[in-house]
C-alpha cells in the first residue's frame, strides 16, 4: 500500500476528525481536531493501520499572535515499518486534550513533561504533575510567554535579592 | 620570630605537605565533563600520582569536592547537602565551564556558577576540559594546601 493510499484509508476511517492533509518536506502530517485525538489514536493503533508504537508527544507554542499550541504526534507502525506524524492545536488560553495512557504506557512521562513545559492539560491522565522541574516553580518554562531569564531557585543564591 | 612561632611555622608545613597528599575526592558528577573526569582518574593521566586518586561516596570521608557538570536549581539543595555533610578541613574545586558560570546555560534551570551556593577554592574552565587542565588545576589546588594557614583543631581559637 502506498502512502497516498494509506492517507487516503486513514482519512475515510477517521472521517470528521480529520481536519486536513499538510506536508513536511514530502512527508505526510494529519491535522485532527484537539477533541477527537483520543478516538482518532485508538483507531490508529488497532489494524489495519496497526500503529503500535507511539514515538513521541511533544507540543510548540506558536506565540506570535496566535494564541494557540500545537501538539505533535509521532506513530510508528512496526509491520508496516511506516511512520505517521499527527498535530492538532488547541487554543493557548485554556488548552486540553484527552490523554493517550490508556493506550500507550509511555504517554504518562512523555504528557507530564508537556504539561510542565507548556500548561497543557490532558483529560484522563491518571497522576498530571510535574516531571522535570520541582513542585512550587511557577509558570511553564517552554511557554514563549515565560520570562527566559526568569530563574526560581530552591536555596537562596549569594549575591542576588 | 619568637621559638613558638618557628614551632607552628614548621608544623604548618608539615600538616599541609600531609593534606595535600592525602586528598580523598568525592565526584559530583552531573554531565558531559564526567568523561573527562574519568579520562583523568583512567591509567593515561592517573590523577593518583598526585595523591588524590582516593574516590569516596561518602561525603563524610572526603575532603575534596569536586563538582563536575552541569547544576540546575532543581539539584542545587543536593549539592549544599554534600558539602555541608563534609567535615572540615575541605575544598571544592570546579570542573568545567558549567560549574564555574552556567556555561552555554542561561536560562530557567541552571545554576549561574555553583559559587552562589558554596565556596569555591580552584576553578578549572573549559568545555569540556582537558584532563592536563584538570591535573593542572589540581597542582594549584595542592599548592595552595602547601601555603594556607592550617587548622589545627587543638589550637586556641582568637
Amino acid at each position: 500500500m502506498g502512502p497516498e493510499t494509506l492517507i487516503g484509508e486513514i482519512r475515510a476511517r477517521l472521517g470528521p476528525a480529520v481536519e486536513g492533509v499538510a506536508d513536511s518536506f514530502g512527508d505526510p502530517v494529519l491535522v485532527l481536531r484537539a477533541a477527537d485525538v483520543r478516538p482518532a489514536l485508538a483507531a490508529l493503533r488497532e489494524p489495519p493501520f496497526d500503529y503500535a508504537v507511539l514515538l513521541d508527544l511533544t507540543c510548540v507554542d506558536y506565540a506570535a499572535g496566535e494564541g494557540r499550541f500545537e501538539l505533535v504526534y509521532h506513530l510508528y507502525s512496526l509491520s508496516r515499518n511506516v511512520r505517521l506524524r499527527l498535530k492538532a492545536s488547541v487554543p493557548a488560553a485554556d488548552p486540553a486534550v484527552g490523554s493517550l495512557v490508556g493506550l500507550w504506557k509511555n504517554a504518562e512521562w512523555l504528557e507530564r513533561e508537556v504539561f510542565d513545559m507548556f500548561g497543557v492539560r490532558f483529560e484522563g491522565h491518571p497522576y498530571l504533575r510535574r516531571l522535570l522541574t520541582y513542585e512550587g516553580f511557577e509558570g511553564h518554562p517552554l511557554r514563549k510567554s515565560y520570562p527566559w531569564r526568569l530563574e526560581q531557585p530552591r536555596i537562596p543564591m549569594k549575591g542576588e535579592g | 620570630m619568637s621559638g613558638f612561632d618557628f614551632v607552628a611555622t614548621r608544623l604548618d608545613t608539615a600538616i599541609g605537605w600531609g593534606r595535600k597528599f592525602s586528598l580523598f575526592h568525592y565526584p559530583f558528577v552531573t554531565a558531559c565533563c564526567g568523561m573527562e573526569y574519568m579520562s583523568t582518574a583512567c591509567a593515561h593521566f592517573d590523577i593518583d600520582r598526585f595523591g588524590a586518586g582516593l574516590t569516596r561516596f561518602s561525603p563524610r570521608q572526603a575532603d575534596l569536592l569536586l563538582v563536575v557538570g552541569t547544576i540546575t536549581h532543581k539539584l542545587a539543595p543536593v549539592l549544599r547537602t554534600v558539602y555541608d555533610q563534609m567535615l572540615e578541613p575541605k575544598w571544592v574545586i570546579a570542573f568545567g565551564a558549567c560549574t564555574v558560570s552556567g556555561g552555554i546555560y542561561r536560562n530557567y534551570a541552571v545554576v549561574q556558577g555553583i559559587d552562589k551556593i558554596i565556596p569555591v577554592d580552584v576553578y578549572i574552565p573549559g568545555c569540556p576540559p582537558r584532563p592536563e587542565t584538570v591535573l593542572d588545576g589540581l597542582l594549584k589546588l595542592q599548592d595552595r594546601i602547601q601555603r594556607q594557614k592550617q587548622d589545627w583543631r587543638w589550637a586556641r581559637k582568637p
